[in-house]
C-alpha cells in the first residue's frame, strides 16, 4: 500500500507542492509558515470546492464550462435579495443559493441527457447565457460592500478553532465527496460511465442520468460558491469570476484527473487546487510580474497534461480497427 | 503470349507472381494469428482467399496493406524482398485495398475521398481541383460507376460509397488489390456489376485477392484459392482442380486438439420463449425455446444478425415486434436493469467496448452491475465486495496479483473472466455468451468451456453466440443457424456435421441456390 502511494500522482503532486513551497519561502521567508499556509488554503477554498464539482463531471467523460457563471449568477442573486431584504436569514440564503445552483446544473445536464449535446457544446451555451442573466437581474448595476448585511458577509470569515468557516465548509466538502466518490454506488456509476460508456449501458448503468447527477451536484456546488465568492469579496458585479471556469477545469487536470474520463481521484483534484492556489498566492509575494504569474501557471497545465498523457498512454494499443469504427 | 485470352480459355498462366509471402508469423499477446504463412498473387487471375472466422484472413489484409508488421518472413514484389512498414509504403508498392467497412469521409467530394492523401498538384504545391475531378471521373468512368466526382459522400447510398472506395483503391497505380468480403453490403444486381469489374480488373492485369464466404461467387470470379484455418495456410491450388465439397472440407476440417467437456446433456423444463422477435434493418422473426441447464448455440457468418439479436433480447436495442416469455410469464425489457432483474445477462463479444472498465479494480468490475446488492443504501460495502469478487473470481480460477489490480493490466483470456464473473455474480437465470473464446488463448479457451459446462450442469440455460464451428458443436446442445437475420435451419447435436453448418450459414444448399 505504502509503495502504491509512493509511485502514485498524487505523492508526486504533495512532492511537487511541498517544493513550490520550499521554493517560495527560499525566496521570500515565512511564506511556509502555518499561519500564511493556512491562509493560502483559505484563498484555495472556493477553487477547490469547485474542482470537486468539476472531478464528477470530467469523470463521466462530461465537462462543465458553465460553474464560473453559475457561481457569479447564484452570488448576485443573494446579495441582491440580501441587500433588498437584509431580514432573510443568511442560513435561508446560502439554501436558495445551493437550490439555485442544482437547477442550474441540472438544465445542463437534462440537455446533455436528454438532447445528447456534446457537454462542451451545452456549456459553452449556458456559460454565456447565465452570464447574460446575472445582467438581466441587476441591470449592470453593482451590489457593494456597504449594501450587503453585516452577518452575509461576516460568516465565511468566523473562525472556529483559528480557520475561518470558509475553510470548513472547504473540509467539510472534501469529506463529503471522499464518501461519495469511494464509497457509494453513485461514486462508482461515474468512473464506469467514463471509464467505459459502453461498458456502463450493459452493466446496467443509466448513462445519462449518472451523468445528470454529475452535472447536477457541481452546479449545486458552484451556487454555494457564488454565496461564498461574493461575500468574501463582499462586491457583486456582472464579471465576477470571470474566466474563473478555466482555473477550475486547470486544477482538476494538473491533479490527474483525465479529460478523457473515467481516472482521477478526490485527493488528486484537491492537490492540484492547491498547487494552482499556491502558485496564484505565491509568484505576486515573490515579486514575480503578472505576465510571468500567467506564463507559470500555463506552463504547469501543459507539464500537468503532457504527465498525464504518458502515464494513459501505455494503457492501450492503437490499431486502425478504432479508427474504421470511428467513421 | 497475352494473359487476358489465356484467362478466358482457363489455362493456367505460368507466370511469375506479381506478390510472394512467404514464412509470415504474427503473434499478439496470447494468441498466434498467423504461423509460417506462404501466399503467392499473380498477375491476371483472381486469389480467392478462404477460411472460418478467425482464420487469420484480416490479420493478413492488414500486414499485406503496412498496418501490422510481420514478426518474422518474407514479401517479395516481382522477386524482390520488400517491406511495408506503413500504409503508403504498400500503396507505393502497388498494393491496394478494399475494406469490409469502407473507410471513407462523408462530408468530402467523391473526388476528395478518391484522391485523399495522393491529391494531383498544380502550381505553389495547392491541390489541382480540375485535375482531380478530371481523374476521378475517369476512373469512375472505367469502373462503370454513375457517379458525379463533385458529390458529397454523405449523399450517396452504401453501394455507391463502395465504389467510390474501390475508384480510390484504383487511383493509385495499383497492381495488386485485394478485396476484403466486398459483397457483403451489396445487393444482387450490385454484385453483377463488381463481378464486371473484377473481370475488368482481371483483362488489365492486375493480381487480386478476393476474400469471400460465399461459395457461389468464389467458383464464379476466382481462378486459384487459398485455405486458411487456424492462421495456417491449408492448401493453395486452381479452382478448376477443387469441388465445392473439397473446398468446405478443407477449410473446418482440423486436427482434434480441443477436447471440451462431457457433460450430462438432459435439458430441463422451458425457461426462455422468444416469438417473432424482429428488427427494421437487422434481423425479423426470431423464435426459439431455451430449456434448463441446456446450451443452446448460434451460429453464422458475420454480419448475420446475431449479436444485434442478442442486444434486443438484453433491452440495449428495442425489438419492433415480438414478445418474450420467462417461465411462461410474459417479460417485457426495455432495458439492461430490467433483463438483470429479470435474470438474463448478456456478455458481450467485444471486452475492450463493451465489456470491462480497464481503468477500474477488478473487484469494481465484477460488483457493477450487483452494486444494488452489496452496497446499503447507496454507500458500498467493500467488504461484501471483496467477497463476492473473490467467490467468483476463484470458481473462474482468475490469474491476478490481487483484486485491487486494473483489469487493463490483466492478459485477455483474465479480462474475459472477470467479464463472466462480473455476469455471475448477479445469479441469472440466462446468461447469453457472445463469442466467449474469441481470441483468447488455448488454456483459457478450455477454462471457459469448462466453466459452461458446470454452469449449465447447475441449471443455468447458456445461449453461446459462436464463429467456431469446433466450439459450436463441441458445447451445444441444440444450435440455431442465422443467415441475413433470420433463422436459416434448427439442428439437434447428434449427427451434425461442420459442413452442414457451414452450408447453412452461406446459404449454400438447393434453395438458396436456386
Amino acid at each position: 500500500m505504502i509503495r502504491d502511494f509512493v509511485t502514485s500522482r498524487e505523492a508526486i503532486l504533495v512532492a511537487a507542492l511541498i517544493a513550490l513551497i520550499l521554493l517560495v519561502e527560499s525566496r521570500f521567508s515565512g511564506f511556509a509558515a502555518p499561519g500564511n499556509l493556512a491562509s493560502v488554503f483559505n484563498d484555495t477554498a472556493i477553487l477547490i470546492i469547485l474542482a470537486l464539482g468539476q472531478t464528477l463531471v470530467i469523470l463521466t467523460r462530461c465537462i462543465d464550462l458553465s460553474l464560473a457563471s453559475n457561481l457569479a449568477l447564484t452570488g448576485m442573486v443573494t446579495a441582491m435579495i440580501n441587500a433588498a431584504m437584509p431580514g432573510v436569514p443568511v442560513v435561508v440564503l446560502i439554501a436558495l443559493a445551493i437550490a439555485l445552483g442544482l437547477l442550474m446544473g441540472a438544465f445542463n445536464g437534462l440537455l446533455v441527457w436528454k438532447l445528447d449535446i456534446p457537454p462542451i457544446v451545452v456549456t459553452l451555451g449556458t456559460l454565456t447565457i447565465f452570464r447574460g442573466l446575472i445582467f438581466l437581474v441587476s441591470g449592470g448595476e453593482w451590489v457593494n460592500s456597504h449594501e450587503m448585511g453585516a452577518a452575509y458577509k461576516a460568516l465565511p470569515r468566523f473562525e472556529i478553532l483559528s480557520l475561518p468557516v470558509l475553510s470548513w465548509i472547504a473540509i467539510a466538502v472534501i469529506a463529503g465527496f471522499a464518501v461519495l466518490v469511494n464509497r457509494s454506488a453513485l461514486g462508482r456509476a461515474f468512473y464506469a460511465v467514463g471509464g467505459n460508456p459502453h461498458a456502463a449501458v450493459y452493466t446496467g448503468i443509466d448513462v445519462g442520468k449518472t451523468r445528470f447527477a454529475a452535472f447536477t451536484i457541481a452546479g449545486g456546488l458552484a451556487g454555494l460558491c457564488g454565496y461564498l465568492w461574493v461575500s468574501r469579496y463582499a462586491v457583486a458585479y456582472v464579471d465576477v469570476a470571470g474566466g474563473f471556469e478555466l482555473d477550475v477545469v486547470a486544477a482538476c487536470v494538473i491533479g490527474g484527473i483525465s479529460i478523457a474520463g473515467g481516472l482521477g481521484t478526490v485527493t488528486g483534484a484537491v492537490l492540484g487546487a492547491l498547487f494552482l492556489g499556491t502558485i496564484k498566492n505565491a509568484l505576486p509575494v515573490a515579486g514575480i510580474s503578472p505576465f510571468w504569474q500567467l506564463a507559470i501557471s500555463g506552463a504547469a497545465i501543459i507539464v500537468a497534461v503532457a504527465f498525464n498523457a504518458r502515464s494513459n498512454r501505455k494503457q492501450g494499443r492503437i490499431i486502425l480497427k478504432s479508427a474504421e469504427h470511428a467513421t | 503470349m497475352n494473359y487476358s485470352s489465356d484467362i478466358a480459355q482457363g489455362v493456367t498462366v505460368p507466370a511469375e507472381p506479381v506478390l510472394r509471402l512467404s514464412g509470415i508469423t504474427k503473434t499478439f499477446p496470447g494468441v498466434r494469428a498467423l504461423g509460417d504463412v506462404e501466399l503467392e498473387l499473380y498477375p491476371g487471375q483472381v486469389t480467392a482467399l478462404v477460411g472460418e472466422n478467425g482464420a487469420g484472413k484480416s490479420t493478413l489484409v492488414k500486414i499485406l496493406t503496412g498496418i501490422y508488421q510481420p514478426d518474422s518472413g518474407t514479401i517479395e514484389v516481382d522477386g524482390q524482398e520488400t517491406r511495408f512498414p506503413t500504409a503508403t509504403a504498400a500503396s507505393d508498392a502497388g498494393v491496394t485495398a478494399i475494406h469490409q467497412e469502407t473507410v471513407l469521409f462523408d462530408e468530402l467530394t467523391v473526388a476528395e475521398n478518391i484522391f485523399l492523401g495522393h491529391a494531383p498538384r498544380g502550381r505553389f504545391g495547392l491541390i489541382d481541383w480540375a485535375a482531380m475531378n478530371t481523374k476521378a471521373k475517369e476512373i469512375l468512368t472505367r469502373i462503370g460507376a454513375q457517379i458525379g466526382p463533385s458529390t458529397v459522400l454523405r449523399d450517396l447510398g452504401i453501394a455507391s460509397k463502395h465504389l467510390v472506395a474501390i475508384a480510390r483503391a484504383l487511383s493509385v497505380d495499383a497492381r495488386v488489390v485485394v478485396m476484403d468480403e466486398p459483397t457483403a453490403s451489396l445487393s444482387a444486381a450490385e454484385i453483377e456489376e463488381l463481378y464486371e469489374l473484377v473481370e475488368r480488373l482481371k483483362a488489365e492485369g492486375k493480381a487480386i485477392l478476393f476474400i469471400s464466404h460465399k461459395f457461389d461467387e468464389i467458383f464464379r470470379i476466382a481462378d486459384r484459392y487459398t485455405v486458411f484455418r487456424d492462421g495456417e495456410m491449408v492448401e493453395a491450388g486452381m479452382i478448376a482442380d477443387v469441388t465445392e465439397t473439397q473446398l468446405v472440407e478443407k477449410m473446418v476440417g482440423r486436427a482434434v486438439d480441443t477436447i471440451f467437456p462431457e457433460r450430462d446433456r438432459r435439458p430441463g423444463a422451458d425457461v426462455l420463449t422468444v416469438a417473432g422477435y424482429s428488427h427494421p434493418t437487422e434481423f425479423a422473426d426470431i423464435g426459439f425455446t431455451l430449456r434448463r441447464g441446456e446450451i443452446l448455440g448460434f451460429y453464422g457468418l458475420v454480419g448475420a444478425g446475431r449479436s444485434e439479436f442478442m442486444q434486443a433480447l438484453f433491452g440495449v436495442t428495442r425489438p419492433s415486434r415480438g414478445a418474450c416469455r420467462i417461465d411462461g410469464k410474459v417479460a417485457v425489457i426495455r432495458s439492461p436493469v430490467e433483463a438483470i432483474e429479470k435474470g438474463i445477462v448478456y456478455v458481450p463479444e467485444d471486452r475492450g467496448a463493451q465489456g470491462a472498465v480497464t481503468a477500474m479494480p477488478i473487484f469494481q468490475n465484477i460488483t457493477l452491475p450487483s452494486l444494488r446488492t452489496t452496497s446499503h443504501k447507496g454507500f458500498v460495502r467493500m467488504a461484501e465486495e471483496f467477497a463476492l469478487a473473490r467467490k467468483y473470481t476463484e470458481r473462474l480460477d482468475l490469474r491476478a496479483a490481487s483484486l485491487d489490480q486494473n483489469v487493463g493490466e490483466l492478459s485477455g483470456g483474465n479480462q474475459q473472466k472477470v467479464v463472466i464473473a462480473k455476469w455471475l455474480a448477479t445469479r441469472p437465470r440466462v446468461i447469453i455468451l457472445d463469442e466467449p473464446t474469441k481470441g483468447i488463448d488455448v488454456g483459457s479457451k478450455a477454462a471457459v468451456h469448462e466453466f459452461m459446462a458446470e454452469l449449465a450442469a447447475e441449471g443455468l440455460s447458456v445461449i453461446m453466440v459462436s464463429s467456431e464451428i469446433p466450439e459450436i458443436l463441441g458445447m451445444s446442445d441444440r444450435v440455431i443457424v442465422m443467415r441475413e437475420g433470420r433463422i436459416a435451419a434448427e439442428y439437434d447435436r447428434e449427427g451434425l456435421t461442420p459442413e452442414t453448418l457451414v452450408r447453412a450459414a452461406a446459404g449454400y444448399d438447393g434453395e438458396a441456390a436456386a
